[in-house]
């Protein structure tokens, strides 16, 4: 077995855990093929249960003959482990070095993982495109689910199934696709009943330096507008990088190709920029020079604010022109894998009250960013620690959860979830046992048999006891469009991701409990007044002739 | 005032801060207190009064098409912006309201003609509804160890303290006296807080008339009977809340601080807090921040780093802290002063108090607080808030930073206070205004003086009356957070921006749905239906009296098996039925007959300011940054039909 080749000391006694928020544990070290485990063999003290897949970078320092190994995780916590010995110390760090970093995707532990809960409804088969379909089919008959991509050939990053408009046939999607980056053509990603606009994602079209274009392409987008309707195109790169892109074959919808629409350039910055500013943004969270200046002109510096700021802007504009304008909407960047799918998934957060439903959310991480082909594994490879060159690492998700999380802050009684179902899909996306992260489109899960082999995190998510957890006691349906504010004002950082390790949440919790105890206080009492007053209704019925001789 | 000053303009614009919304056309009158903004757009009537002693700075601005802006800067952060057609007109009015916002005297505040409806009697009792002197009681002194001193009578010492005064038993008259002499403005040490368990007490004065060696038998005889008093400790801190260096320039002016060898058992401790002229730049440099156009984030975070602001609020929270921790921690008594003694001396013995006592985290603890740190001891507040002309130099956001540092605490324990955000900013707006007489003038001299008490009304009873509003639904006593000393983390990211004080008035940044008050409203209901849980359980026990035995019981449960049922205490019931008026209850008929509650969802929308779609939709201007103005709810058409905005968005194509 290859795991062990790799272990070479797989246990070690005596080692001290220093952990956040928890007291210090003394006990044995253990290496498992997938986890780092550590026992104190006593009663009542937590063990540590970790994911190799969670270890995002590691430290080593030697005191005398002892050693220490810094743990940096993915989920930003910090644990130390102190190891008596030096060999012992060396062998367990380049152990868990190399387990962390195993680059054969068959090793990792979602094909290892056996439930132990009974899986009552298969994640797998929860969000299937053609069951979004006949919602979607029951609106309107302008759509069809085409299968030009079954086997992945014309769109390498699509999912077999993709919706487009009744009127374009298969042949017309090849060729469009090879006008597009990564052959990513235009497909709905959103229709909006209250007005039956609709929201299409892409990938830049490759226009290059001399202006090719494609009727085809013009045909298929124009085809999703109503007779003298216009439509907007939201870029989401700067004019200056959409310009820059023409030069290496890309480029952007000329005015004179496409007459009907109006582009727009936002400024929502390249996938590597934003793990730049990932790392600044925990480094700064974790200065302990205690100086208000540092922190503040650190947190700027870091620019992830601006980040959540401009994605907001872009989402809010998109569901300003469906909603506001009656117009339909094209979302791309360069390959439309990354700032179009926060586009457009934020939007639908915006306009679609079933989003913020938790089954409703589930559904459109699935369709707007497992299905749409974000690169989870390429992306989430490696979280705030990461140093070195970079190999397409970045923090794309969390920015949409954090988005997300804003919006939640803004209208807390609008989210069927708390933000305790956004923490669980951060951490899930950097490491888990469930497989629904893994590989970086449709095509590589098919290809790995995920759904065969590994359990979903939906499977787990959607039975009664965790639901309860994830369930926000403040929810009322809310069925309107919900506007965020983006002034600078409104955005907070989000602490619960990045204060998490930092600063205890203790009182925070106390809170929390007694806003729902206060809920749950009030709903008891509602039943037992409507109990009551059924009681009487029904004793003054029966009394009635008494009362009246 | 001679005359009553009446003044009437037409067809007046009223615009938000920013331009961007279509201004709201009404008339402007001008009266001796307030200017009264009358809006009648679209058939509905709206008024905007604006307390003349609330203005703080009026500015003329370019002329535009549609006439004369009038920017108008009030004290509670609220900015109106007003168009006025003719030029004459809108000079008339910005010279009015810079003669009205600013009266020369005392009596021409607005308290001395306002009358909250309550005859004379009641009024004169209520000044007694907040008695500093009762919470020395609470803190159990006088004791065996320290006493009430009567040397203050008449303000004969210290004119800027207040008559009663609590110093060692064994301070006598002339080391009282000696004290004062060598102390700044003769204010010497006394006591402000009384730790029980541990008998540290925390005593606050001026600074020392030091200069570089000058020495005071008393005054040094008086610190070593402070230490005395706390039998168990060997040695008190001197806090000075001020920076070193400038205690040390202060040494040049003949004042300065304690010399360590010239004090027995005391450790000298700096704090750094920075003097009042910093901290008012600093506050202005942060309303820029918070007034800004569709700021960007680092406009916005480079602007908060820039105005220093919240180091100053870090520095004077840390201050609290370490004399919280010197009291109940290690049991050592602390005096405390700045130069003064008005200003940091009163925040940071505040703020220690805050963290000290959870009693001074109850509604009335903290009006006690207040009334005995801040309005009995001068801080000087009718300077400090420029309540009439005076001179600039001397106001100062002494009173807002502790306000602030307050609403950190909340933050950080959302379950330990009693009162809400709404409370703390309600009172800095009071604070500011006038109707009410608390903290017009600077000390409870000239207080007396002015006969505020027979001449005015106070804020305590008005804001018990309603303190329904000002509650924390989430407070709980016997929460751990809410016992004993509170230890705030102080890392610099557990400090952030007060958005609810300092763009009160920008509804588009605040969150769209309010947690506070849909808790808020779910507690009422809850009292409500406690109600009439007992009222029902009442009538069944009656009915089913008067069916006697004669019935056979049935399946229906009865009334004394629900209360078994259930964890809910009867007597506890009864007793908040009986402090409760009875509100008309929301019911409607269940399609079986049965009466049944309303489900909270159906009816939320009237309780609260949540499903409003105005409200919420209103966030569309936020799209550009700008900020909506506070005082109108915005249709939601709005962005639509204002042809402005609706380009804005697009002109970047």
């Amino acid at each position: 077995m290859e795991f062990a080749e790799l272990i070479k000391t797989p246990r070690v006694d005596g080692v001290v855990l220093h952990r956040p928020f928890m007291p210090v544990v003394e006990g044995t070290l253990c290496l498992t093929g997938h986890h780092l485990i550590l026992s104190s063999r006593q009663d009542n003290t937590e063990e540590l249960w970790l994911l190799h897949g969670n270890i995002d970078a590691i430290e080593k320092r030697f005191v005398g003959s002892s050693g220490s190994i810094i743990v940096k995780c993915k989920d930003l916590r910090t644990i130390q482990l102190d190891i008596p010995g030096m060999e012992e110390c060396l062998n367990i760090a380049s152990s868990i070095e190399a387990l962390s970093t195993l680059d054969s995707v068959s090793l990792k532990y979602p094909f290892f993982y056996r439930p132990l809960f009974e899986v009552i409804e298969d994640g797998w088969n929860s969000f299937l495109p053609e069951e979004a379909f006949k919602d979607l089919e029951s609106m309107t008959d302008e759509w069809r689910l085409s299968e030009v991509n079954k086997d992945f050939s014309v769109c390498p990053s699509y999912p077999a199934l993709v919706t487009v408009p009744k009127d374009i046939d298969d042949d017309t999607l090849r060729k469009v696709s090879t006008f597009r980056h990564g052959g990513r053509f235009p497909v709905l990603s959103y229709y909006h009943k209250k007005n039956g606009m609709v929201m299409m994602r892409s990938s830049q079209p490759l226009t290059g330096t001399n202006g090719r274009r494609c009727k085809e392409d013009e045909k298929l987008i124009n085809a999703t507008l109503r007779a003298g309707k216009r439509g907007y195109i939201i870029d989401t790169r700067t004019i200056t990088v959409a310009q820059q892109a023409k030069a290496r074959g890309g480029g952007f919808e000329l005015e004179s190709n496409y007459p009907q629409w109006r582009r727009i350039h936002k400024a929502i910055e390249r996938h590597s920029l934003l793990q730049e500013s990932l790392i600044k943004l925990a480094e700064a969270c974790n200065d302990q020079s205690h100086s208000m200046d540092r922190w503040l002109s650190k947190l700027e510096a870091s620019s992830w604010q601006s980040h959540v700021k401009e994605i907001l802007t872009t989402a809010c504009l998109a569901a300003q022109c469906i909603d506001r304008e009656g117009a339909s909407v094209l979302v791309h960047g360069t390959e439309g894998t990354d700032s179009t799918l926060l586009v457009t998934s934020l939007a639908q957060i915006i306009l679609d009250p079933s989003s913020r439903t938790i089954r409703g959310f589930q559904a459109l991480v699935e369709r707007e960013w497992l299905q749409a082909g974000h690169p989870f594994q390429q992306r989430c490879a490696q979280s705030a620690h990461s140093n070195g060159k970079l190999r397409g690492e970045a923090p794309v998700f969390l920015l949409f959860l954090d988005c997300v999380w804003q919006i939640l802050r803004q209208f807390p009684c609008s989210f069927q979830f708390g933000e305790a179902f956004l923490l669980l899909l951060f951490e899930h996306a950097y490491a888990s046992q469930f497989g629904t992260f893994m590989g970086n489109c449709a095509a590589d899960r098919a290809k790995l048999k995920l759904p065969q082999k590994t359990v979903s995190l939906w499977s787990w998510v959607n039975r009664a006891e965790e639901l309860e957890r994830f369930t926000n006691p403040l929810y009322e349906p809310n069925g309107l469009v919900i506007w965020p504010s983006v002034a600078p004002q409104s955005l907070l950082l989000w602490e619960g991701v990045f204060l998490r390790w930092n600063r205890s949440s203790k009182w925070l919790d106390e809170a929390y409990d007694e806003m729902v105890h206060i809920i749950e206080y009030n709903k008891e009492l509602q039943n037992k007044v409507n109990s009551l007053r059924r009681q009487l209704a029904q004793l003054e019925t029966e009394d009635g002739p008494l009362q009246t001789p | 005032m001679s005359y009553y000053f009446v003044f009437q303009i037409f067809n007046i614009f009223l615009a938000d801060k920013a331009f961007c919304r279509k201004p709201l056309s009404g008339t402007l009158q001008l009266t001796r207190t307030h200017s009264v903004l009358t809006e009648d757009a679209s058939g509905l009537r709206k008024e905007t009064w604006i307390l003349h002693s609330l203005v703080c700075l009026v500015e003329r601005q370019p002329p535009m098409d549609s006439g004369h802006p009038l920017r108008v800067h009030c004290k509670n952060f609220q900015v109106l912006q007003l168009i006025i057609p003719q030029e004459t007109d809108c000079h008339e009015v910005h010279m009015s309201l810079l003669r009205l916002s600013q009266p020369e005297r005392y009596e021409d505040l607005y308290c001395f003609s306002y009358n909250p409806k309550s005859d004379k009697d009641e009024s004169t009792c209520k000044w007694n509804f907040i008695d500093a002197k009762a919470d020395y009681h609470r803190m159990k002194i006088p004791n065996q160890l320290w006493q009430t001193t009567s040397t203050n009578q008449d303000y004969r010492v210290c004119e800027t303290y207040p008559a009663d005064l609590y110093v060692p038993k064994s301070a006598t008259l002339p080391v009282i006296v000696g004290s004062s002499k060598f102390r700044s403005r003769g204010r010497f040490p006394t006591l402000s807080y009384y730790c029980k368990e541990t008998h540290a007490a925390l005593c606050r004065s001026s600074q020392p008339l030091s200069g570089f060696s000058a020495r005071c038998l008393e005054d040094e005889q008086m610190l070593e009977a402070i230490m005395k008093s706390n039998p168990g400790s060997q040695f008190m801190y001197v806090v000075d809340t001020r920076p070193k260096l400038n205690a040390m320039a202060n040494r040049a002016a003949g004042k300065g601080y304690e010399n360590e060898d010239n004090y027995a058992n005391i450790r000298f401790q700096f704090m750094g807090i920075e003097n009042i002229h910093v901290m008012r730049n600093s506050q202005q440099k942060l309303l820029e921040v918070s007034e800004l156009q569709s700021p960007s984030i680092a406009d916005f975070l480079l602007g908060l780093e820039n105005s220093g602001w919240l180091k100053h609020i870090k520095a004077i929270l840390l201050a609290g802290v370490f004399i919280a921790k010197a009291v109940a921690v290690e049991g050592v008594s602390v005096l405390v002063h700045c130069s003064d003694g008005w200003d940091r001396t009163a925040q940071v013995c505040s703020v220690a108090s805050v963290l000290l006592d959870p009693f001074y985290r109850t509604l009335k603890g903290f009006m006690v607080l207040i009334e005995k740190d801040w309005v009995s001891f001068g801080h000087k507040f009718s300077h400090r808030c420029s309540h009439i002309n005076g001179d600039p130099k001397e106001v100062a956001p002494v009173i807002d930073q502790f306000l602030e540092v307050v609403w950190q605490l909340m933050e950080q324990f959302p379950c330990a206070f009693e009162y809400n955000e709404r409370f703390l900013i309600s009172l800095h707006h009071h604070i500011y205004a006038s109707n009410y007489g608390n903290f017009i003038c600077n000390s409870q001299k000239e207080r007396r003086d002015e006969r505020i008490q027979q001449k005015t009304h106070s804020i305590w009873p008005y804001l018990w009356e309603n303190k329904c509003e000002f509650m924390n639904p989430l407070y709980r006593p016997d929460r751990s957070q809410s016992q004993g000393v509170l230890s705030p983390n102080t890392a610099p990211y557990c400090f952030k921006f007060w958005r609810g004080l300092y763009n009160r008035f920008d509804k588009g940044v605040h969150p769209r749905q309010s947690v506070l008050d849909c808790l808020m409203a779910i507690r009422e209901e809850s009292q409500q239906l406690e109600e009439e849980l007992i009222l029902h359980g009442q009538k069944i026990a009656k009915l089913e009296k008067e069916r006697g035995t004669s019935m056979k019981r049935h399946s229906v449960v009865s009334s004394t098996d629900i209360w078994a049922q259930s964890d809910l205490d009867l007597d506890h019931l009864c007793g908040s039925m009986r402090a409760l008026p009875l509100i008309s209850f929301g019911q409607q008929r269940g399609s079986d007959g049965a009466l049944l509650v309303r489900p909270r969802n159906t009816n939320k929308g009237s309780d609260l300011d949540l499903s409003g779609s105005s409200d919420q939709e209103s966030g569309v201007g936020d799209l550009n940054c700008r900020l909506s103005s506070g005082s109108e709810s915005l249709p939601s058409e709005d962005i639509i039909k204002n042809p402005d905005l609706a380009e804005a968005i697009y002109s970047v194509a």
